[in-house]
């Protein structure tokens, strides 16, 4: 009777989860009764069997690398982005308005979760073995390829004579809608262009000049109801001559 | 639960109230890099795409570490992203439709205490038949018996009450036993 009524205990003994009295009388029965105290032993070792076979996999040392890096960069944006929500509305809250002080927070709260998820997105995309789906340098490729993937068509500059690249094009969400994310390349850089439907993205101010946040720099319009971003970690002048690229070309 | 303590855990999981440092996140997550990617890569049971799980694992619990609670478990946490993010990709889809009662069916056959004695040599037996068990008992034992959680770390990470961890850990350790039975047969019989 004893054995039936501890050997359910067995497996929450060899994991250390019973408490210390209930552990001394089980221990006490181990040490008396042979069947039990073989059935604890099996388990015990098909415990450490289980931990020796379960650390099979260890992660390659470029994609330790390639995560670390993913982290370095963000992590400068976590420190900007707290000290600017709490010190732009305690300075707002001495020159304005409760009222103005509750839209400029939303509308800035706005734009940093959106441009968040685009450090996101450009980072993680980057990071990806494959990172764009239509693969070519050629836009008359590339803008076909988006045709019934999204619901909007747009152009895209000639590059030729120009120092930037374009590498290729995958369909992204931002905000849960669909839009284009085209990866150029400036010298050892890439750079991505997302272009979203306006309506996606409402509810923001955007700056009308490219501004530098969460350690990219990102230019943002919007033309023909379509909104464009620019992001890279590149200067403000090289974010600035690609989003002058694209405008020429809508 | 009653008779039931939690163990010391091996990792510093108690999260300080010092989120304003920027470097907190990459503290507190690239030391379980190794561990998360292990766990991916038994749920994916494969290298390309268990990266890939790890990369959105480190996304959403670096875009949602501010809704993060402060004095929880951060191990659970992190490893409760992996696990749920693995759920609803393609592959978790189709591999995590193994019900409880699969699960059942795999431990009709209780072997014997003594032909479980598994020695080192026999590690690949082990991991064969881990790689073969259904999602459930798998994440389950390689929690437990890998990470070393307590049961109310697992409890959280799989969102399930203790008491289902225990039912749950003891038919995915039925489970296992009978598995490496069969294939110890197979393949003496093989020979």
């Amino acid at each position: 009777m004893e054995c039936d009524s501890l050997r359910d205990k067995l497996d929450a003994y060899v994991d250390g989860e019973l408490t210390a009295p209930e552990a001394r009388r089980l221990g006490a029965h181990l040490r008396q009764c042979s069947g039990c105290a073989a059935d604890a032993l099996a388990r015990v070792q098909m415990k450490r069997a289980v931990s020796l076979a379960g650390k099979a996999y260890k992660p390659d040392p470029a994609f330790r690398q390639q995560i670390e890096q993913s982290l370095k960069q963000s992590a400068p944006a976590g420190k900007t982005w707290g000290w600017k929500l709490v010190l732009v509305p305690a300075v707002l809250v001495l020159i304005s308005s409760l009222s103005l002080l509750f839209l400029v927070r939303r509308e800035s709260g706005r734009r940093a979760q959106v441009f968040g998820e685009l450090a996101d997105l450009h980072v993680s995309t980057l990071a990806s073995a494959t990172p764009v789906d239509v693969v070519s340098t050629d836009r008359h490729t590339v803008k076909p390829w988006f045709e019934g993937k999204i619901p909007f068509a747009f152009n895209l500059p000639e590059m030729q004579g120009t120092s930037f690249t374009l590498l290729g094009g995958r369909v992204a969400y931002l905000e849960q809608s669909p839009g284009a994310h085209l990866i150029y390349k400036l010298r050892n850089h890439e750079l991505s262009v997302f272009i979203v439907q306006e309506r996606g993205t409402e509810g923001a101010r955007w700056a009308p000049e490219p501004v530098t946040e969460l350690s990219f720099t990102f230019e943002t319009w919007s033309e023909k109801g379509l909104r464009y971003f620019v992001v890279g970690d590149v200067g403000a002048a090289d974010v600035e001559s690609l989003s002058k690229l694209l405008r020429d070309a809508q | 639960m009653k008779g039931i303590k939690a163990r010391v855990a091996s990792y510093p999981i108690e999260v300080p109230d010092q989120r304003s440092s920027a470097t907190t996140f990459a503290d507190l997550a690239l030391p379980l890099f190794d561990q998360l990617y292990n766990f991916a890569h038994w749920l994916t049971r494969d290298p390309a795409e268990a990266e890939d799980l790890v990369q959105e694992t480190y996304t959403k619990a670096l875009r949602g570490f501010s809704g993060f609670e402060l004095g929880t478990n951060f191990r659970a946490w992190i490893f409760r992203i992996l696990r749920n993010s693995f759920l609803t990709s393609r592959t978790g889809l189709k591999l995590a439709t193994s019900s409880e009662e699969d699960l059942e069916a795999l431990t009709s056959e209780e072997p014997s205490p003594e032909d479980l004695l598994i020695h080192e040599a026999n590690r690949d037996l082990v991991r064969q038949a881990l790689t073969d068990l259904p999602v459930a008992a798998r994440e389950i034992l390689l929690l437990c018996d890998v990470e070393e959680m307590a049961y109310e770390e697992i409890a959280q990470v799989l969102a399930i009450p203790i008491g289902t961890v225990m039912s749950r850990l003891h038919r995915a350790r039925k489970a296992l036993r009978s598995r490496i039975l069969e294939q110890s047969k197979g393949a003496s019989h093989g020979v």
